[in-house]
């Protein structure tokens, strides 16, 4: 079991309805759909991805997010909109965080660690642009354009506003790591973000 | 048809014509007391009748979607690209059913069928009938072929509206419904289109009003001007460019008006054939089933409230260069599905071909109709 999708599950109430943001190959919610009778839609534009998708069942529809934006989907007509390692892939992510908190009750995101000590290591001692399990990506070559820290994450959520209502750590092939609990930003290097509106 | 039979095909196929004795009350509230619909079916239907197909054709298309008539037929139906053994509708897991409509002039009742009451043609006494009629009349055909529930309504342009009409007018009568470049309305543009085709047919001297059976003729002109427009509409600037390009007939231009250009030709020999195996009051009739197609009327425009009544999950597909029936459309059907919490899915798939591309196999076409229709299978134990 991956610990990511564990995670995601316990923050996820039976029958929720639910807005996958590039979704891939709908792994994600098809083992909501299973585990918790989640239903809803995946977004994505991988060709490959759209095919599996169709073909297991999950409902997927071809958009994408920089270009077409989520202007199509109503006001708080989802009741959990995620978004997997897809945030560093925007051009927004600033403006993609309000249109999922505009579209859901709650929003869970997840994404690379870009202070990860592998990381910071590896660019202070090669000097070269890091690569790792969470980003495998030359820097030409990478979807990754947006790329950030735990602590940029947060600072942007504390001055849009955006409440962090649970925060949990991973490595690099999403399990659970007892080190990263004590200093998140230098040992983690996939963190799970549950947020929603700052209650007013 | 080539030396042998291609191995993905259907094979040698034969019409059958179902003839219904129950009165049939169109939207118009005219009756047609009986009526005749000609089917094909391919594959076999298995013991719980789960694994049935409805395909429903387009403007221009009738009961024979795939295989051959004879050995002598040099083209298959219109749509075995999609339809045989291994193919996106796996005929070896799926029995398919596919009908010519009614108003149709390829066997089932339409204006060119007796009318009981004259002993004359029907012409342009035959009621104007729409897509949920349609669908009524593919219900009534379910029953007597004894099917419950189909695995799937499949249908490209037209097709794909009565494919939407079906999860509207009877939900619980089909598990999914496929719509590939299809349109929840017509726009204005598309229906004037419509109206000059219908125009250069009523204005043909040859029409008679609709009752050019009757003076052993055809409106021929008419016809084949109305296809040349139709033709043009299905194809994109980029592909008759890559056709076409401004290649001459001959070397030279002679400076007259004459079809000097390649593209000319061949609109001319689209329309002059199909002018002489189409009938003229379908075509006005199936123009018109179009332009009325707008199941949001009754809900205010709403498609979405429509939809509130559908239970089936949706695969909706469009092509890049289709100008007809743009992936917009589409789009405005994935929307309301979405607002409405149906389980739908969506691609547009990138071809050159406008709308002419539901019709032609392309790799990832072909992936996405196959991949669908396998879960389907799977799903009904196919």
């Amino acid at each position: 079991m991956r610990a990511d999708l564990e995670i995601i599950q316990q923050w996820v109430k039976p029958g929720d309805h639910v807005l996958d943001l590039g979704c891939g190959d709908g792994t994600l919610l098809d083992f909501l759909k299973q585990e918790r009778n989640a239903s809803g839609f995946g977004l994505e534009i991988n060709p490959d991805h759209i095919t599996t998708c169709m073909n297991r069942g999950v409902s997927v529809i071809e958009q994408n997010l920089d270009t077409q934006g989520l202007d199509n989907f109503e006001d708080n007509s989802f009741d959990i909109v995620l978004m997997t390692q897809a945030l560093q892939a925007v051009r927004r992510p600033d403006k993609v965080l309000d249109e999922m908190l505009r579209l859901g009750n709650e929003g869970i995101v997840t994404f690379p660690n870009f202070a990860h000590w592998r990381l910071r290591w590896g660019l202070a001692l090669s000097g070269r642009m890091p690569e790792s399990d969470a980003l495998p990506y030359k820097w030409y070559n990478t979807p990754n354009i947006r790329l950030c820290t735990f602590k940029d994450f947060e600072a942007l959520c504390r001055q849009k506003g955006i409440c962090i209502k649970s925060r949990r750590v991973v490595d690099g092939q999403h399990q659970n790591n007892w080190l990263a609990r004590f200093w998140p930003n230098l040992l983690g290097e996939i963190a799970i973000y549950r947020i929603s509106r700052e209650k007013i | 048809m080539p030396d042998s039979l291609p191995v993905d095909s259907v094979g040698i196929v034969t019409p059958q014509t179902y003839h219904f004795e129950t009165p049939i009350e169109l939207a118009c509230g005219q009756t047609l007391e009986h009526y005749d619909l000609v089917v094909e079916t391919y594959g076999e239907l298995n013991a719980d009748r789960s694994n049935a197909v409805l395909i429903c054709h387009a403007l221009s298309g009738n009961h024979h979607a795939a295989g051959y008539h004879s050995k002598g037929d040099r083209k298959p139906g219109w749509w075995d690209t999609c339809i045989g053994p291994g193919k996106p509708v796996d005929t070896n897991r799926f029995y398919v059913v596919s009908l010519n409509n009614l108003g149709g002039c390829h066997g089932s009742t339409g204006p060119n069928s007796v009318n009981p009451a004259t002993g004359k043609p029907y012409g342009p006494d035959f009621p104007v009938v729409t897509v949920s009629d349609w669908v009524k009349s593919q219900a009534l055909l379910a029953d007597r072929l004894g099917i419950e529930c189909w695995a799937a309504v499949v249908g490209g342009s037209l097709g794909g509206m009565q494919a939407l009409q079906w999860s509207l007018d009877y939900p619980g009568r089909l598990r999914h419904s496929v719509a590939i470049a299809s349109s929840p309305r017509l726009t204005a543009q598309n229906i004037a289109f419509n109206e000059v085709a219908r125009q250069a047919i009523t204005s043909d001297q040859e029409f008679h009003d609709g009752r050019y059976y009757d003076f052993n003729t055809l409106p021929r002109r008419g016809l084949m001007l109305a296809r040349m427009v139709g033709h043009i509409t299905y194809l994109s600037d980029a592909s008759m460019g890559e056709k076409f390009g401004r290649e001459l007939r001959d070397q030279a231009y002679k400076f007259g008006y004459d079809a000097e250009f390649q593209v000319e030709s061949y609109l001319r020999y689209q329309g002059e054939r199909f002018s002489e195996v189409f009938d003229a009051n379908t075509y006005l009739l199936m123009t018109r089933a179009l332009d009325y197609f707008d199941p949001a009327f009754e809900f205010g425009g709403d498609l979405s409230k429509a939809l509130a009544k559908a239970t089936c999950e949706f695969l909706v597909l469009s092509f890049s260069t289709d100008w007809r029936f743009t992936p917009a459309r589409s789009e405005e059907m994935v929307n309301a599905m979405i607002s409405a919490r149906r389980k739908v899915s969506y691609a547009e798939i990138d071809a050159p071909w406008g709308h002419d591309a539901f019709l032609i196999p392309t790799p990832r076409y072909t992936d996405i109709f196959t991949a669908y229709m396998d879960r389907v299978a799977r799903e009904v134990g196919a």
